[in-house]
């Protein structure tokens, strides 16, 4: 059978534009509804679709992250907010007039600004054709190559000619690791500027991490103290759980 | 397989086909595993009681029950109470589902055969199984029901505070790997089933227990099947509905029952390597042709599933022994026991691991296989893409990346290319 003459289909168009599509439909849902878990369904679509976005761009670690910490974590911690003080059986919210104007407003001037940065980017000007379709078709499941150096400035800079294929890939693949080492103090895509620069570019993100790190502890271990029970003196029930 | 496919095929369509026979495998994988266990499921609940189970239909055995469930719950009236949410009510059984089928497309079943070869599997099917919780939420809110009310809220608390414990123990073998990509989380336990993760010191031996239960309560299982409890809330989350509607949760429930039991298989229990490397000692690997690695790889996937049957037969061996914890002694063991001993777990396993190179019960984990092997499939180690990026920047910057990294003593990446160098 002879498929020569079908028209070819760039899957990562297709589903670049399913995903932002869905993505930006169920963003609108959101504002228009008013019913709080039908909201927070709307939501829980409009950032799955996100991640989806994520995975398409080759960025596996930021689409799970997007999907454990934004879709798991805090909508179902939304949601359970909302059904632990819901007083009806069905929370409606109404939105007044005043607060549309300004909602309009503040997101026109968000998107007023976020356009032209948009379009003003180098990297995602002037693709030749002929490299779009080759790239786009070279790896599936995998980012094409302009995406994924879109998404990292330094990328571009790079020159091409010094890597061959494999470390091409294994650059675009292996996102978790180079997150994890420039965590660790490492910059693995700033390693490629000249040795001068290296010890700039070599300090990474260790100190910021760490004081999230410690911070969280904090947090986790303070939540837990607030939540135990409180021994009351003397009380032949006290203590419980706590 | 796209690949392949692309050399007959122009390749957006290669991609098509190769994308559907996947998907229609994994839900294959879902609605016949789900078949099977609620029959293993109804068996061994008769036995433990001591009684018979199923026996009639299809047989001795009663195989054909499953069957025979499911003609009549397609045949039951699909019922919605008069004051549900119409909409969240009908989709919340798809959510559960598609969130437990998503978790199959990063779960791999053999060396290489695998939906989706994620770099950070594990944090993938983690996340995704965490949505299923949602469709149980909906479900529970939608109904308008005071039980689904209470059930819902039971399995919202009970997930979000259990996902914290599942994921200090999935850090463990995740260190002592390596790695995030599930696929060579299995490859470097292969050989003898010294090698599996959960023989590799003692610290990983207990996380097992603690990851297994938390799995447990994470896919609501009883002992912590809170959420349906049907001795206080009536079914819990499910009260209202009826029909297929009900069946999409039971499916869901089974499939990520068979999910986590497999995450458990690939990351303490060798994956799809057997006890014995039988399919090394007769040949079946690569170097022989791709006919014997398929029959290896398919050996291999024997090996996985029977893995994964184990421990969801311990799984319901569990339900039907133990009795239902209550709510606040679910917390606790969440926060008291299963958190504070993972915690010590990873600090035991990190120290363990770095700090005895070499040391007690390493000998056998074939290093230099480990190290070697990335270069034809691809990176393991986090040290690995500073090598290949440093190599186009000249020597000086390749000399200067391990020396940046052993900065940080005790640090993974510091260890691993300590162990490199010597």
């Amino acid at each position: 059978m002879d498929f020569s003459h079908w028209a070819p289909i760039n899957w990562h168009t297709v589903f670049f534009l399913l995903f932002s599509i869905v993505a930006c439909v169920f963003g609108v849902a959101v504002v228009l509804s008013s019913n709080i878990v039908r909201m927070a369904l709307y939501l829980i679509v409009s950032l799955g679709a996100i991640a989806g976005l994520f995975f398409l761009a080759g960025a596996d670690f930021v689409g799970s992250m997007q999907l454990l910490i934004y879709v798991g974590g805090t909508l179902v911690l939304l949601v359970f907010g909302v059904m632990l003080t819901a007083q009806g059986p069905f929370v409606s919210m109404k939105t007044g007039g005043g607060d549309w104007i300004l909602a309009f407003l503040l997101s026109g001037c968000l998107l007023a600004i976020l356009v032209p940065a948009g379009f003003s980017v180098r990297a995602w000007q002037n693709r030749p054709a002929a490299a779009d379709a080759a790239e786009g078709h070279s790896s599936h499941g995998r980012a094409p190559a302009q995406l994924v150096s879109a998404t990292d400035p330094h990328a571009t800079k790079a020159p091409a000619k010094t890597e061959d294929a494999v470390d091409r890939e294994v650059v675009q693949r292996n996102t978790a690791a180079r997150i994890g080492m420039g965590l660790l103090g490492v910059r693995v895509d700033k390693l490629e500027s000249p040795p001068s620069k290296l010890t700039g570019g070599m300090v990474g993100y260790l100190l910021p991490f760490e004081i999230v790190s410690v911070h969280l502890l904090v947090v986790l271990i303070g939540a837990a103290y607030l939540a135990r029970t409180k021994k009351r003196a003397g009380g032949i029930g006290s203590g419980g759980v706590g | 397989m796209a690949l392949a496919l692309s050399q007959y095929l122009p390749i957006w369509l290669a991609y098509l086909i190769a994308a559907l026979v996947h998907a229609a495998l994994l839900i294959n994988v879902i609605a016949g595993g789900a078949l099977v266990f609620i029959w293993m499921e109804r068996k061994i609940a008769g036995r433990i009681q001591d009684r018979l189970g199923p026996t009639r239909v299809g047989g001795k055995f009663g195989w054909l029950q499953t069957l025979a469930d499911g003609l009549k719950l397609i045949s039951k009236e699909d019922l919605m109470p008069n004051g549900a949410d119409g909409m969240l009510f009908r989709m919340a059984p798809y959510i559960s589902f598609c969130a437990s089928f998503c978790a199959y497309l990063a779960l791999p079943f053999a060396d290489g055969w695998v939906a989706l070869d994620l770099n950070v599997g594990v944090f993938f099917i983690l996340a995704v199984l965490g949505l299923e919780v949602f469709g149980v939420i909906l479900a529970g809110y939608a109904s308008a029901s005071k039980w689904s009310l209470f059930g819902s809220m039971r399995e919202a608390a009970q997930v979000v505070s259990y996902e914290v414990p599942l994921g200090l123990c999935v850090v463990v073998p995740v260190m002592i790997a390596g790695t995030m990509n599930l696929v060579e989380i299995g490859e470097i336990q292969s050989g003898l089933f010294i090698n599996w993760l959960i023989f590799h010191d003692p610290f990983t031996f207990i996380t097992f227990w603690v990851f297994f239960t938390c799995a447990m309560a994470s896919v609501n299982r009883a002992p912590f099947d809170l959420a349906e409890a049907e001795s206080e809330l009536v079914a819990g989350f499910h009260t209202e509905y009826s029909g297929l509607r009900w069946s999409y949760f039971f499916m869901a429930e089974y499939g990520s029952m068979f999910a986590v039991s497999g995450l458990a298989a690939i990351l303490f229990f060798g994956g799809w390597n057997g006890p014995l490397p039988i399919t090394h000692w007769l040949g079946l690997t690569a170097a022989n042709g791709p006919v014997a690695e398929y029959i290896g790889n398919f050996l291999g996937m024997l090996n996985f599933i029977i893995k994964c049957v184990a421990w969801v037969t311990f799984m319901m061996w569990a339900r039907w022994t133990l009795p239902r914890l209550r709510i606040d002694q679910v917390m606790r063991v969440c926060l008291k026991y299963c958190t504070p001993i993972a915690c010590a777990m990873f600090l035991g396993a990190v120290f363990w691991t770095y700090l005895l190179p070499g040391g007690i019960g390493l000998r056998a984990r074939p290093y230099a296989e480990y190290e070697r092997a990335p270069q034809d499939s691809g990176p393991t180690g986090p040290t690995e893409p500073v090598v290949p990026v440093a190599r186009a920047a000249g020597e000086s910057v390749a000399v200067k990346a391990p020396v940046a990294i052993k900065a940080l003593p005790s640090r993974a990446p510091a260890a691993a290319a300590a162990r490199k160098e010597g």
